[in-house]
């Protein structure tokens, strides 16, 4: 895939609310992402950002409209809009603890039936993470926290993602592990995955993202050029209001 | 077939005490086989437990879930086979082949709504459906004969060609055994299996890899409730009687204890655990009114030395040699440092 010459939308989110009970955590939100793009979403804790990336996903209860590549993302069924090629990494990456790496990699694929294109990908990621092919055989809890987060990543690209949604891939990682996974997803936005990145660690994802937007209590604050951002203090008075 | 054997065997090479765990329970069955005796009951039972377990552990080990009332599962299809051989002078094969059908209909009809409910609540509403097959059990009186039970049943076999020795009783029961064993591990290593470890693991983690959570849980609620068909059936041919307490709350506790003293989860734990948890009591027989005193303590011994069951054991020794092999280490280097 390469990257579209002319940026065209390819998902596009209108009114998008979610709630937990009688508790309404994510407020009508409107985001679009346009083709090839990085996507990030920052705020601090507690914003909504993982409760938006699972409303994306149909993993809660929404309201409002999710069209992707111009086809309507059906509410409350994850197992669809993972077959149409939205895919998550949850926050806690979701790996599969018992189960080696080898099956989490196999469960990413859960969906496809041809074994020429699973071997295709498989190679795909064991490139992209040569430290995983070392550990094929191993329990996928027996990892260190950058391998699982890895894995996570992997098992993704698995299922051939056009979508991407990372929640807190830094989250209980040291800074230089941190890096390395940030490299991966730039490598693999540039080849032309677009993906949404959701962090509270603001700083991190700036260099990579092309927009951001910020989240606040449960809606979408602003949309910020990240180059535009000129000092910290500017991106705090974003966060704090 | 041939290819599970082999992988079978290189797994016991590399896991030496598992390897005599296995050769521990061979001598047993060849000890049983040659001399007979009371043993040879209590391994056939042990042997029809390692179905019911094997199918347990599926739904319970693998997927996460729980389940009080497979029981009722084993009872529809041993009391089906009891009342068509037994009253209506059916062929054994025929009249468990309806009884298992006639169970996994039930499953799939309880199993629907029931298992939309989690944890806790799926525990008591399992338990209900094993309650509610045991009182009417006892309550279908023209049918089940109620607490007197059914006698009379047809051994196993398929027209004249019948089992009745017990030694031929034993030998079938290790060979069905062996083979539900082989289709767990089959089950467990195909894309089925892993949705059914994903699904444990994280519901909405499985759900955003495109699997269908209800129906993966479904399919493990429907296999595990065959298997506990295939030993209920089993149980009544192999017996030749059959009555309420055989597939009471009782044989839940017992599946259950097998499970955890074999280890949950694992492939070959049902088997540890069915051997030692029908031998125990057998072994505490000398001890007279304390018999049961000695069986929970030896139960308590091992789920405290061996968490995760009998099949663990390997990794307790392993650990157990790693830490001794640090603390040397630590020591040489503590008198390194001091010299």
């Amino acid at each position: 895939m390469t990257a579209a010459v002319e940026p065209s939308r390819i998902l596009s989110v209108e009114g998008l609310s979610a709630r937990y009970g009688h508790v309404e955590a994510l407020h009508p939100v409107d985001l679009h992402v346009e083709a090839g793009e990085l996507v990030a979403v920052l705020g601090p804790n507690g914003a909504g950002k993982s409760t938006l990336m699972r409303a994306l996903m149909g993993l809660v209860p929404t309201q409002g409209s999710v069209a992707f590549h111009g086809h309507a993302v059906p509410r409350r069924n994850p197992a669809k809009a993972a077959a149409m090629g939205l895919v998550l990494v949850p926050e806690g990456r979701g790996i599969f603890a018992p189960m080696t790496v080898a099956e989490n990699l196999e469960l990413g694929a859960y969906l496809l039936n041809d074994k020429q294109e699973f071997a295709r990908r498989h190679d795909r990621v064991m490139t992209l993470f040569p430290r995983l092919k070392e550990r094929l055989a191993q329990t996928a809890g027996s990892l260190s926290g950058g391998e699982q987060q890895m894995l996570a990543v992997g098992r993704a690209l698995m299922s051939d993602p056009k979508l991407l949604l990372l929640d807190e891939p830094s989250l209980g990682l040291a800074p230089r592990v941190i890096e390395e996974i940030l490299q991966t997803l730039g490598e693999l936005n540039r080849a032309g995955l677009p993906i949404i990145l959701v962090e509270q660690k603001a700083p991190l994802v700036l260099t990579l993202a092309r927009r951001a937007y910020i989240m606040s209590v449960g809606s979408i604050a602003a949309e910020i050029d990240p180059r535009q951002v000129k000092s910290h203090d500017e991106l705090a008075h974003f966060y704090l209001g | 077939m041939m290819n599970s054997l082999t992988s079978i065997w290189a797994e016991a090479r590399s896991n030496p005490l598992l390897l005599v765990l296995w050769l521990a329970v061979a001598a047993l069955a060849a000890y049983v086989f040659v001399n007979g005796g009371y043993l040879m009951a209590v391994l056939q039972f042990a042997c029809i437990y390692v179905v019911f377990v094997a199918g347990l552990n599926l739904f319970m080990g693998f997927t996460g879930q729980v389940s009080f009332g497979h029981n009722a599962f084993a009872a529809i299809s041993g009391y089906t086979s009891a009342v068509l051989t037994a009253t209506y002078g059916w062929d054994p094969v025929p009249a468990a082949v309806l009884g298992i059908g006639g169970a996994l209909a039930c499953a799939l009809i309880v199993g629907y709504p029931v298992l939309r409910l989690r944890g806790h609540y799926l525990a008591m509403a399992t338990l209900a459906i094993g309650l509610i097959a045991y009182e009417v059990a006892v309550q279908w009186d023209s049918v089940t004969q109620g607490y007197m039970g059914i006698s009379g049943i047809a051994p196993l076999g398929v027209g004249r060609w019948t089992i009745t020795s017990d030694r031929g009783i034993l030998i079938f029961l290790i060979v069905v055994a062996l083979l539900s064993l082989l289709m767990v591990r089959g089950i467990r290593r195909s894309r089925l299996g892993r949705s059914f470890v994903a699904v444990a693991g994280s519901e909405d983690a499985a759900r955003a890899l495109g699997i269908d959570v209800a129906r993966t849980k479904l399919l493990a609620f429907l296999i595990s409730a065959g298997y506990a068909a295939v030993a209920g059936s089993l149980f009544v041919h192999a017996v030749g009687f059959v009555s309420p307490e055989v597939f009471g709350l009782h044989m839940v506790v017992l599946a259950f204890t097998m499970l955890y003293v074999g280890g949950i989860g694992t492939i070959v734990g049902p088997v540890f655990g069915a051997v030692i948890v029908a031998l125990l009591p057998e072994t505490f027989r000398g001890f007279k009114e304390y018999q049961d005193l000695a069986y929970g303590a030896a139960l308590v011994l091992i789920l405290i030395y061996t968490p995760r069951g009998l099949v663990s054991l390997p990794d307790l020794w392993r650990r157990r040699k790693a830490a001794q092999k640090t603390d040397v280490q630590q020591t040489s280097a503590r008198q390194g440092g001091a010299a």
